[in-house]
């Protein structure tokens, strides 16, 4: 599907591509150890603790102080574990969320300037890939990213292992149908797939967002998206108090960093597309992605702050909530939806 | 409210009130409705409302809980019994004790041993005093007895050291001579701590 904004912009090369995959890669997983950093600092403000301290000034270098930790750490494999699926397990967790940022618009884009060598000139697209179904595509991502927590889980050979990995499992059914059919209605009255087109809707300011025009589909995917990232009202994969840590427990080192890694850059991607779908997204120049960046905060603090407040429910609270409330509800919201396109 | 109502304990006498917490719903219908009710009663809201709260009184009000241990400490209660102290005479900066014996006596664990002798003036001095960490259980018997409130129990309460003769030496608890401006008299036992004011509540039964 052409769009009036590719037209004027200049030719994708391969090139460009390739140095913003590796934009995408180098920031996204700096923003997702860093947020690692936020989330201890915001839940400790809100409990009215100081949270990390020591290592920097605020504790900014504990990222640091943690990766190092992680680095050297010893990498085990359990005895009976079948070991390559559990070495390649939290490989498929970080691999499809990063996968999943590759369709969606991160950063401007803009053109390296001449005077560099071998590189001048390239243009850099703010979306490494440009596709006409875009939120298809990231949708379908993340839901291949639960196979990470699913296999982890099923070969580490422990039993709060295969509980978490079948929580991922019931997890997986309930949230997914929801996260389509919810946005399902958006998709309706834009009439596209695409992250462009859905960008370029609502550019006519706060008006035209389509959050006034579907508030039922952002509640739902809003709740599917927390499900879909394992966060606090939904952390069923890996509660603590109850399964000791889910479908990580015997992961250990950097493994275990990766799983962490795939589970904020998912946070981030859910944020960006809440930001782009919902919220209007960003628009032209430096100050048009200053606003997506603060609403893509927004959401990121939205995670934390829900996460210091609210319980968690269990797996068959999930269940019933996602099939015998949001299901319906999605439902009927995409009917009137399209009733009133009709009508 | 009376005193006679606090101090009535037998459970059954007193004037209850049980929560109206409803039935627990159960067909499907009744949870969706309890679930529905919930939501829009905007409790949820309330919950997000309270961390935020608590954040904004931590971070701009100076309401953080965080005692930054080794770099701030709370007041600790003058009851408190720590490591002894030796006190000197304000006066004269002599030290206070006059080597009576009086605590060596009543110490229950048989850890302060001291040794006296009279000077070339004629008046007693402590030759020796020690106080065998290992054994003393702080009870506090000694700093009670001291007729002069020369041995007392002072505010150094992080017991960590290489050795114990850190601790015990009569020299190394006596207020050093250039800090006599800021010796602290020792208010004895059944003094109120510094903040006590500040601690002051209601009893728990009262509310």
């Amino acid at each position: 599907m052409e769009t009036t904004l590719v037209e004027n912009l200049p030719e994708v090369t391969a090139a460009g591509v390739l140095i913003k995959a590796v934009i995408i890669m180098a920031v996204i997983s700096a923003i997702a150890g860093f947020g690692t950093y936020i989330e201890r600092k915001v839940l400790a403000f809100m409990q009215r603790r100081l949270g990390p301290m020591h290592v920097g000034p605020y504790g900014l270098l504990q990222l640091a102080a943690d990766g190092i930790k992680l680095f050297t750490k010893e990498d085990i494999v359990p005895q009976n574990a079948n070991k390559f699926i559990f070495m390649i397990a939290p490989i498929i967790t970080a691999a499809t969320a990063f996968i999943a940022l590759s369709a969606v618009p991160v950063f401007p884009d803009f053109t390296i300037p001449e005077f560099i060598p071998l590189l001048g000139g390239t243009f850099v697209p703010s979306i490494a890939a440009d596709l006409n179904i875009g939120i298809l595509f990231v949708l379908g991502m993340m839901a291949a990213g639960l196979y990470g927590p699913l296999l982890a889980g099923m070969s580490q050979a422990n039993k709060w292992g295969i509980i978490g990995a079948a929580r991922t499992a019931v997890q997986f059914l309930s949230y997914e149908v929801v996260t389509g059919l919810s946005i399902l209605a958006p998709i309706m009255i834009v009439g596209s797939l695409s992250f462009v087109d859905f960008n370029n809707a609502q550019s006519a300011g706060i008006g035209s967002w389509l959050i006034w025009q579907q508030p039922v589909a952002f509640v739902l995917f809003l709740i599917a998206g927390f499900a879909e990232t394992n966060r606090t009202p939904f952390d069923l994969l890996e509660h603590e108090a109850e399964v000791v840590s889910g479908y990580a427990t015997e992961y250990a080192g950097m493994r275990w960093g990766m799983f962490f890694i795939g589970e904020y850059a998912n946070m981030i991607t859910v944020s960006i597309i809440a930001a782009i779908v919902f919220l209007g997204g960003y628009s032209e120049g430096t100050l048009g992605w200053l606003t997506i960046i603060l609403k893509v905060g927004f959401f990121f603090f939205l995670m934390l702050w829900v996460r210091a407040s609210w319980p968690h429910v269990r797996p068959d609270q999930l269940m019933w909530l996602c099939w015998k409330v949001l299901m319906p509800i999605a439902l009927i919201n995409i009917l009137i939806t399209a009733l009133v396109i009709l009508v | 409210m009376s005193l006679e109502q606090f101090k009535n304990r037998n459970v059954g006498t007193q004037n209850y009130k049980t929560l109206d917490l409803g039935e627990t719903p159960t067909s499907g219908l009744d949870r969706f409705k309890q679930v529905a009710k919930r939501t829009f009663k905007r409790e949820l809201f309330v919950g997000l409302y309270v961390t935020m709260r608590e954040m904004i009184n931590a971070l701009f009000r100076g309401n953080m809980h965080t005692v930054k241990y080794p770099f701030e400490k709370l007041p600790i209660s003058p009851r408190y019994r720590a490591i002894h102290d030796m006190l000197r005479l304000l006066e004269s900066g002599h030290y206070r004790c006059i080597g009576c014996g009086l605590c060596e006596k009543i110490c229950i664990s048989n850890c302060i041993t001291m040794d006296t002798r009279y000077d070339e003036n004629q008046r007693k001095e402590v030759s020796e005093y020690t106080i065998n960490f290992g054994r003393c259980i702080f009870c506090g018997y000694c700093a009670e007895v001291c007729p002069e409130l020369a041995i007392v129990h002072g505010p150094r309460y992080e017991n960590a050291s290489e050795q114990r003769a850190s601790f015990s030496l009569f020299e190394d608890m006596l207020t050093p001579i250039d800090q006599l401006n800021l010796q602290q008299e020792y208010d004895g036992f059944g003094a109120v701590s510094p903040n006590a004011d500040d601690n002051i509540k209601k009893t728990p039964l009262a509310y």
